[in-house]
């Protein structure tokens, strides 16, 4: 049948009342053909996994090698209730830890600051100084795991605790292996935990980077993430766009500071989101691999291979959760983690279905790790790699991503760059709308969500929920207290006095602040000293 | 005379999560009030100093953090001491349903959930604003400024 007859006949079918667009509002064709993607090469614009442009998956066999690292995202009440919750997940199979800080330690904040209150160990663990790490980690051998931190402003100081803690096992920093989120201009963008300007913020990062080029090899030192982007309501485009811009500009700042590129975007790796519209997803991380390898290669120039990777790790939406009929979560979270490895992630966190309440309970968690198990050990999805390549509508939508996110580079570079538009309010404002448009067309019924807009019930969930009790803030302050005077207050002094000196002098802070580290320095006393030098941060009011 | 219900929507605490804010706040400003967003990181002292200056009808926390009981008793027993009690306290959030309770109990109006439409939270405030205000009305300011930051 030709096209022409068929699209007559197509005319004739009655269309659902439903406008078909992903759930970032991209149109959707009822069928996609080879005239989709005219001009389609494979060699040159797919590619085989491992071979540029990287298109199919960043290594030659993908998971038929190696399964992704299974890290849930974890933390909650004091360093030992958290490192009882890690044992945990290790026992039940999980591969790699992932750090969840509570608010004062995102913050840079001691659990006895005014701000802290009602907030230690809440929304993760409470670390405040070396000895909350020694705890976090104590009995987890730090040369066989792989360790994630969610930590942004003071993420130096807890790779320093972290490097730390290594020393005491006997591990050297060369052999530590994991990653800390470092990345801050996402923060100003989307999940707002900042505490300086962008300025000493690049400055705090390129240390960092130069660090850890020469003392910690392994260690992926920024995850330039776009799930907090999306989380705060951004479209799968933008999560894109901002988060490939975000990262050139790291490269940018990196190089201007004397690195070779290939000495540091080899350790850049990332982080998106798994959202609900399941093609977008999987458009969304192949379009991420093919824009890095070529932006790598072609604008900055790169040599070793290995810079051109993007490197991934991802987390199902936690936006898209729902508070009414909980147990949907875990369908919910299965669609999207299979989305995840479809599109070839390296590491997965898949939610508990209970996160609208509260952390997740054990049994909450194990539900979604095994979710996660199922999809590895049962489904055969891990067999092949990329097996939606060369389908007309994945790699149309590829195309289109690409596209898109190409606009929005030349639209930043119009506005002089990421941190000039970050001063512009211009991420706040798109990300803003963009939640605003959805939450109307929820309203609206132009997109559904089920047991919120449709299928609803009038049930009252009588999930389990994990509480943190207020013992844990009165906890986590006196072993404060009980520090501060243990230690030695001379040496705290006087590593503070060289972490100022080297903050107004413009030395490297890594070692500084090892050395606070060390003396048991809290993470309070350490950022305020940097914030005294490098003053706060405040944002423009965007609603 | 008409005058437009006024809401001060506050993020109180360390909490960054400021979508459910915005949107709220866009929604409230769409619906015909005036709505002063506070930004990011405010202490209760300053969200009930602000209230009480921009002569508020209404104040909305959104809290995401799990400080909800903390900040909560606080932001009520500020208003106490300021007298202006009359000032209704609404909230939303990630807040279980036993928390839910004792909230409502200790005198907050009302909570949303997690996927409640806007509607509901403007249909509500509409049903509710003004009406236990016993203070004179202050001339309204058309100032939509945030209150000033204090950062530690």
């Amino acid at each position: 049948m030709k096209r022409e007859e068929w699209d007559k006949k197509l005319g004739t079918c009655k269309e659902r009342n439903f406008e078909f667009t992903t759930v970032s509002g991209l149109p959707t064709k009822v069928v996609y053909t080879p005239d989709d993607i005219t001009g389609f090469e494979h060699d040159r614009d797919l590619g085989y996994p491992g071979e540029f442009p990287y298109v199919r998956g960043v290594y030659t066999n993908m998971y038929r090698g190696r399964l992704w690292t299974m890290r849930q995202f974890s933390g909650f009440g004091t360093p030992r209730d958290t490192n009882k919750r890690y044992k945990y997940l290790l026992k039940h199979g999980q591969t790699g830890l992932s750090v969840a800080f509570d608010f004062p330690t995102l913050y840079g904040r001691d659990s006895d600051d005014s701000f802290s209150r009602g907030e230690v160990g809440k929304c993760g663990v409470a670390v405040d100084s070396l000895r909350d790490m020694e705890i976090l980690f104590s009995g987890i051998p730090l040369d066989r795991i792989s360790t994630s931190m969610t930590i942004n402003p003071p993420a130096a100081m807890l790779l320093a605790m972290y490097i730390a803690v290594g020393e005491k096992q006997g591990v050297p920093p060369r052999v530590l292996t994991g990653t800390i989120q470092n990345d801050m201009l996402k923060e100003y963008q989307a999940q707002k935990t900042w505490i300086y300007p962008p300025k000493p913020s690049m400055r705090i990062i390129t240390d960092i980077l130069k660090y850890c080029s020469e003392k910690v090899p392994r260690w992926n030192t920024i995850s330039i993430s776009g799930y907090h982007i999306r989380e705060a309501g951004s479209t799968a485009l933008q999560e894109l766009a901002f988060t490939l811009k975000n990262g050139f500009t790291y490269v940018e700042h990196g190089m201007a500071a004397g690195l070779p590129v290939d000495k540091f975007a080899p350790r850049l790796s990332f982080f998106f989101n798994a959202h609900l519209d399941f093609f977008e997803e999987i458009a969304k991380y192949r379009a991420a691999r093919r824009i890095w390898a070529h932006m790598m290669r072609e604008k900055f120039n790169a040599q070793d291979p290995r810079s051109f990777l993007m490197r991934f790790h991802t987390q199902t939406a936690g936006c898209t959760l729902t508070a009414q009929q909980p147990e949907n979560n875990i369908m919910r979270t299965a669609y999207q983690a299979l989305s995840a490895v479809l599109g070839g992630t390296q590491s997965l966190h898949t939610n508990s279905m209970d996160e609208t309440y509260a952390l997740p309970t054990e049994k909450a968690v194990k539900i979604a790790l095994r979710t996660q198990q199922l999809l590895a050990y049962e489904t055969g999805v891990a067999h092949t790699i990329d097996p939606l390549g060369g389908s007309y509508y994945v790699e149309a939508l590829t195309n289109e991503l690409e596209k898109g996110a190409n606009e929005y580079f030349e639209k930043i570079d119009r506005l002089g760059g990421v941190i000039p538009a970050i001063e512009k309010g211009f991420f706040q404002k798109e990300i803003s709308r963009s939640a605003y448009k959805y939450q109307k067309a929820l309203e609206k019924h132009d997109k559904y969500h089920v047991g919120v807009n449709i299928f609803e019930e009038e049930e009252k969930p009588g999930i389990e929920i994990l509480k943190i009790p207020p013992e844990v803030e009165r906890y986590q302050i006196r072993q404060l207290r009980k520090l501060r005077k243990e230690r030695n207050n001379r040496r705290v002094k006087e590593a503070l006095g060289l972490l100022r000196k080297a903050a107004r002098d413009g030395g490297n802070l890594m070692p500084r602040i090892l050395d606070c580290v060390r003396e048991y320095t809290t993470l309070g006393e350490m950022c305020s000293t940097l914030k005294e030098e490098f003053d706060v941060y405040h944002e423009p009011i965007i609603f | 005379m008409y005058k437009k219900i006024r809401v001060l929507v506050g993020k109180p605490g360390l909490d960054g999560h400021d979508r459910g804010a915005k949107v709220v706040a866009a929604a409230l400003r769409d619906a015909g009030m005036e709505v002063v967003y506070t930004g990011l990181h405010q202490t209760c002292e300053s969200i009930v100093e602000a209230a009480v200056q921009e002569d508020v009808d209404i104040i909305g926390l959104s809290i995401l953090s799990g400080a909800h009981m903390t900040i909560f008793s606080r932001i009520l027993k500020l208003l106490k001491a300021k007298k202006a009690i009359d000032i209704l306290v609404i909230g939303g959030g990630i807040i279980p349903d036993d928390d839910m309770k004792r909230l409502q109990r200790m005198g907050v109006r009302k909570l949303f959930g997690p996927g409640t439409p806007t509607s509901e939270i403007v249909d509500w405030i509409k049903a509710n604003a003004g009406k236990s205000k016993k203070r004179p009305a202050k001339k309204t300011r058309r100032t939509r400024r945030a209150p000033k930051k204090s950062t530690k």
